[in-house]
């Protein structure tokens, strides 16, 4: 009898321990940093420096907010991850907040259960080809061997497209953006395809970039941005604010440089808000009052970002496009701090 | 008178459980089962309330739906439009091409070896023991890399073919070894039969025809040889059969192909790639090279044991009966050997198969690239697809086993 009673105890306080899930704020806080999904290597986005130390477009979503959450924009881990183990890896629990170059697609939203937070850059895919291959449009590559990354959107965008138009291709699935570029220089394959962003990434860091082209067909629409999981609004809403944080601090034209000044007030409401001078917003979602001005601290506003990483002042050389404020003609555009 | 006590009567005491050696494995036992129990429940539980709170469900109508992706190797019809389960079957159907190409160069590699190993020729032995240390002893996964940057960076891409001054040539103008592939030249019948539809794929009516003449021929060549030993038991004299027996596994083949209209369709270039031809992928070649160069490095081991464990005296009674060598390796070394070799070439079988699944490595697209690569992640459904990708690999495995174990039987002592 008592061992039945003993196993019986046991039993339900395994079950017990399996079921109770705190939200993921009190876990990154009683952890001390933040678990946040990046890719395995791709140059403006998430890659090591010399140091070691993870730098990049994505990875600067996962610091503002480790700062704006932790107050360190250093206390993240970082968990590379491939186009095929990042929503296990999110949806496991592994990771707190995946920045991976990844679509926000319908499935992935509704059916994968996931929470895209926003985005952070606007891309569609693109076809990457060497120059003496004479090829100066996608039309012409019926027939080619394309290098294509499993696990994304890229692979079902190629397939609906050589469909559509009547083409045929052999398609090389790839792992990692440094297998494919690996494999796209070795010649196994006539032309690379993946997000356009990737694709002047990974050529900047060839030997010969002149040597290859952007062919002008972009097939998709990739919108872009950092995804959680379901069922914990309250982080959602963290991210997403942050997010919105980075990007709003561009549009009022608040910088790492006069942040600091800014911050001990100024005119304007909606800068006061956001920087947590009056309002209290930051303790709607239990984080501190000057939670975004950590954010933008961490690594400038969505504008400086952008030119440190990827921008037209680094080898990727990306314009932005699509990219830039709504107020400058692009799709940037912050939900009202209010 | 002194009273004989009655035998005291067994009382059962709880502590007995424990110290009386006749519970006590029972106790274990009923311990061990509950302790199991208790962690599958938990295990499973675990996984029912995490699903549920992720807001997730568990049903596999996701095989149904449309894939959406292309599959570069198709043993069986298949475009982007098929379904999640038949991309699950393209993919179990590389699995099983390349576990049984893998399986049978393993064998042929294995047992060259393993003879060799055993050589008298100081530099052959030694040559085989470099071959079996080196390939047993570095991680599969390496080598299936090696061998696929082998296959990609070191030849020359299909453009090199092309133009007045090619830098790379066919061998002899019938295949072409490619960073992407070798090329073959492709089987073809002018007046084929066609397919036979089998619902879930179609199979060539000219191939099974070729199996079933080849058959019958092996049949009847199989019966004149009886016959020859018949005659040559009861007369002494062997009557002469080599060239009826060629003539009856060759010639009704040799008919068929012709009135098939056989010929052979080599590769040529055409546009980025070489058309025509049987496409051999790189991927495909490096699983397939790796997997048999690294098992058969094992299998050598198992040939060199089996073959040393009979012992020397049989080779020598053979010789004393005037055997040549090489018939006493064929009719009385090798079957008695074989009977050693068997069991662990299951496990090797078995390896190779398991180890397929290392196939994403180099691109492959077999069962784990397919449903529990692409479609698991395209759709989400990681449990699904792994315990259905874990239930296909258990259920070929134990066919293998089944089937080895069968032909074990055969070969195996019949003790009388
Ligand atoms: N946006 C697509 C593709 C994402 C993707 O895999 N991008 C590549 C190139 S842009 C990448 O980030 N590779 C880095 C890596 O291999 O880890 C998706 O979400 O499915």
């Amino acid at each position: 009898m008592k061992t039945f009673t003993f196993f019986g105890a046991l039993t339900a306080a395994g079950l017990a321990a399996g079921v109770v899930q705190a939200a993921t704020l009190d876990d990154v806080r009683a952890r001390g940093n933040l678990s946040c999904g990046i890719s395995t290597g791709l140059a403006g986005f998430s890659a090591p420096d010399a140091n070691g130390v993870w730098q990049g477009f994505d990875v600067a979503v996962c610091r503002a907010v480790a700062a704006a959450v932790l107050g360190d924009p250093m206390a993240v881990t970082f968990v590379p991850t491939t186009g095929q183990t990042r929503f296990t890896a999110l949806s496991s629990g592994e990771i707190d907040l995946l920045a991976r170059n990844t679509t926000w697609t319908f499935s992935r939203d509704v059916d994968l259960k996931f929470t895209f937070a926003g985005i952070n850059y606007y891309d569609g895919q693109g076809f990457m080809v060497s120059r003496e291959l004479g090829v100066s449009s996608a039309r012409e590559l019926d027939g080619a061997t394309i290098c294509i990354q499993t696990g994304t959107t890229t692979e079902l965008n190629l397939a609906d497209y050589f469909r559509a138009n009547n083409m045929s291709y052999e398609p090389v699935p790839i792992e990692t953006n440094a297998e494919a570029q690996q494999q796209y220089l070795a010649g196994a394959c006539d032309v690379y395809t993946t997000d356009a962003s990737g694709l002047a990434s990974t050529r900047a860091t060839f030997a010969d970039p002149e040597n290859h082209i952007l062919l002008p067909e972009i097939i998709s629409k990739e919108p872009l941005g950092p995804l959680v999981r379901h069922g914990d609004d309250e982080w959602a809403d963290i991210v997403k604010w942050t997010l919105y944080a980075l990007i709003a601090a561009e549009e009022y034209g608040i910088t790492s440089q006069n942040i600091d000044e800014l911050a001990r007030g100024t005119d304007n409401p909606e800068i006061n808000r956001l920087l947590g001078v009056e309002g209290g917003l930051g303790q709607m979602f239990r984080l501190e009052n000057d939670w975004a001005r950590r954010a933008i601290s961490a690594g400038g506003n969505y504008g400086e970002i952008f030119s440190s990483t990827i921008g037209e002042s680094t080898p990727i050389g990306l314009a932005r496009g699509l990219n830039a404020q709504w107020t400058q003609g692009g799709l940037l555009y912050a939900m009202p701090f209010r | 008178m002194t009273t004989i006590p009655d035998a005291p009567k067994p009382v059962f005491r709880p502590s007995m459980l424990i110290y009386d050696t006749r519970y006590r494995s029972l106790t274990i036992q009923v311990v061990v089962l509950f302790l199991f129990m208790a962690g599958a429940a938990w295990l499973i539980d675990n996984a029912i309330q995490n699903l549920r709170t992720l807001g997730k469900d568990f049903n596999f109508s996701f095989l149904g739906q449309r894939a959406g992706y292309d599959i570069n190797q198709r043993l069986v019809a298949y475009d982007s439009n098929s379904t999640h389960g038949r991309a699950l079957l393209v993919g179990l159907l590389n699995t099983l091409l390349l576990a049984v190409m893998s399986c049978a160069l393993a064998t042929v590699i294995g047992v060259i070896a393993g003879v060799l190993r055993l050589s008298g020729n100081w530099l052959v032995a030694r040559l085989m023991t470099v071959y079996v240390e080196t390939f047993r002893n570095i991680p599969t996964l390496l080598w299936i890399l090696v061998f696929g940057a082998i296959m990609t960076e070191s030849m020359p891409a299909p453009a090199a073919f092309r133009g007045d001054n090619p830098t790379a040539e066919m061998i002899l103008g019938m295949v072409a070894i490619t960073n992407r592939g070798v090329y073959v030249p492709e089987p073809m019948f002018a007046r084929s039969l066609g397919d036979l539809d089998l619902g879930l794929f179609l199979v060539s009516i000219d191939l099974l025809a070729l199996a079933a003449v080849l058959i019958a021929g092996i049949l009847i060549r199989r019966r004149l040889l009886r016959h020859a030993e018949a005659v040559q038991n009861a007369t002494g004299v062997r009557p002469v059969t080599w060239w009826k027996g060629l003539l009856a596994v060759v010639l009704p083949p040799a008919l068929l192909l012709w009135a098939l209209g056989f010929h052979l369709n080599y590769p040529e270039l055409a546009g980025f790639n070489f058309s025509g031809g049987i496409h051999l992928r790189n991927s495909l070649i490096a699983m397939w090279l790796a997997l048999s160069i690294y098992t058969g490095a094992f299998i050598a081991e198992n040939v060199r044991a089996g073959i040393m464990a009979v012992s020397r005296g049989q080779t020598e009674a053979a010789f004393a009966l005037g055997l040549r060598p090489g018939t006493t390796m064929n009719l009385v070394i090798l079957p008695q050997a074989k009977r050693i070799i068997i069991p662990p070439l299951i496990s090797q079988y078995l390896n190779i198969t398991k180890n397929t699944s290392l196939a994403l490595a180099v691109g492959y697209m077999d069962l784990r690239s397919t449903l529990g690569g692409i479609t698991l992640n395209q759709t989400g459904r990681e449990l699904e697809a792994m315990l259905l990708m874990m239930l296909i690999y258990l259920v070929i495995s134990l066919l293998i086993s089944l089937a080895m174990n069968l032909y074990n039987r055969r070969v195996g002592l019949k003790e009388r």
